[in-house]
């Protein structure tokens, strides 16, 4: 909710999808942007803070609560978070087993970073969504969007990370001529080089896009919906009644919302990998 | 909702928390997983060796317990033989000590009746002389009629 101005719908709901980004202003000076435009302004180099700063707090709480279940393992009976932990890995081993057939230490500690910390920041969606940012308003800070995966950047960067790893395996396996080879001379032989290239470039190139907008516009579409759902909290108490009830089955229908898509996006990971390991042709 | 430079950010993020899972949290947990299936599996084997040790364990001891049984029985029937061989044997020995004492006492018997018979035909003899000699009226001569007497003697 907006502090400043009149509380229309529009700039409520305008408000809650702007990150608080950081960077240079048109007239030289560093600091935070105080309205979307003025954040595109910025250019490229500008960071959303409330991006990072969540995206890096939850991998850090993923990493301390794995790692210290990690530390204290034992072979023993396992009890509480080592149960847990133990579960989730079992879980995501047994996925890049069932996709992945080539040997590489790397997939599978991917595949668990992804899928936890994914789920993590989807998560942050669940989070009521005036609670957060309203609180950061008491605090000063104009715009605060949660949920990092509602920020094409922090789905693209990660869904680029991948790429840069299909495209390291792909050369490392196959040799730089062979992954040359796989992207220009097939479906349709030498003859249609170019033609190939278009296919198998827009092939390669969807990869990442698809991954990372995927995630995005899931995680996006459903925190638009609850805003819209908060929206009605002003609509006097039979329609906030009402509302009430709507978050409360898009919440329990989201959690399914973002297992499933940090699920998908570790699947797809382990497969485009396993592409990456294995020649198609 | 610009692309930025987040973006960047985000991606080497991404690389320092897979490198961090990599490297701290993932070989730990999936070595504990690894002993613990080989924990279980030897448990479950143990289990089995152990189930057929019994089994052999119980075998062998009712095999044990028959050959007791048998040998005891064996040792029951022996007892019982020796019993009544010892039986047997007293009482042959008994029989045996009767008849040798009835024929101890038949010699002994016999020779009393022998020597009193002596005694007796040694009296007779006397008698015989003293009556002669008193029917007589004169002393026999022993010796003239020796032969005599000792017939009658013998007779007797």
């Amino acid at each position: 909710m907006a502090t400043d101005a009149a509380l229309t719908t529009k700039g409520y709901i305008t408000h809650h999808l702007t990150n608080l980004t950081f960077g240079q202003h048109p007239d030289g000076s560093w600091g935070f942007a105080h309205s979307a435009q003025e954040a595109g302004e910025m250019g490229f180099w500008a960071f959303n803070v409330d991006t990072l700063g969540f995206s890096v707090l939850l991998g850090v709480i993923f990493s301390l609560l794995f790692w210290g279940a990690a530390r204290k393992a034992t072979s023993d009976v396992p009890s509480g978070m080592q149960n847990f932990v133990e579960w989730v890995v079992e879980f995501v081993d047994d996925s890049v087993n069932d996709i992945f057939h080539s040997r590489n230490a790397l997939i599978a500690p991917l595949a668990l970073t992804i899928f936890i910390w994914i789920f993590l920041m989807n998560l942050m969606d669940l989070v009521p969504v005036d609670l957060i940012p309203h609180t950061a308003q008491l605090a000063g800070i104009h715009f605060l969007k949660v949920v990092p995966t509602t920020d094409p950047n922090a789905t693209l960067g990660m869904a680029l990370g991948v790429f840069l790893l299909i495209l390291y395996y792909s050369i490392k396996i196959k040799g730089l001529g062979g992954f040359l080879g796989e992207l220009t001379l097939h479906p349709f032989g030498k003859w249609m080089l170019p033609f190939n290239l278009f296919l198998e470039g827009v092939n390669l190139i969807s990869k990442p896009v698809s991954l990372g907008l995927r995630l995005f516009g899931n995680l996006y579409a459903g925190e638009m919906i609850f805003i819209l759902i908060a929206l009605m909290y002003s609509g006097g108490l039979v329609v906030g009644l009402f509302g009430g009830v709507l978050q409360w089955a898009w919440a329990v229908f989201h959690i399914l919302i973002i297992l499933l898509q940090a699920f998908i996006f570790m699947v797809l990971t382990i497969v485009y990998l396993s592409m990456a390991h294995e020649s198609s042709h | 909702m610009n692309i930025n430079a987040t973006i960047i950010g985000q991606m080497l993020t991404f690389v320092v928390f897979v490198w961090f899972c990599m490297k701290f949290i993932w070989p730990p947990l999936i070595s504990v997983l690894a002993e613990r299936t080989k924990k279980i599996a030897d448990g479950l084997s143990a289990a089995d060796r152990a189930e057929r040790d019994l089994e052999l364990a119980q075998e062998k001891a009712m095999d044990q317990l028959k050959e007791a049984k048998q040998q005891a029985a064996e040792i029951i029937d022996q007892a019982h033989k020796r019993s009544s061989q010892l039986v047997d044997e007293a009482k042959d020995q008994a029989r045996e000590e009767g008849d040798r004492l009835l024929k101890a006492a038949q010699a002994e018997i016999e020779q009393e009746f022998n020597r009193a018979r002596e005694e007796l035909r040694s009296q007779v003899a006397k008698i015989a002389v003293a009556g002669a000699e008193k029917v007589l009226g004169s002393s026999v001569d022993a010796k003239a009629h020796s032969a005599l007497l000792n017939k009658l003697a013998a007779e007797l």
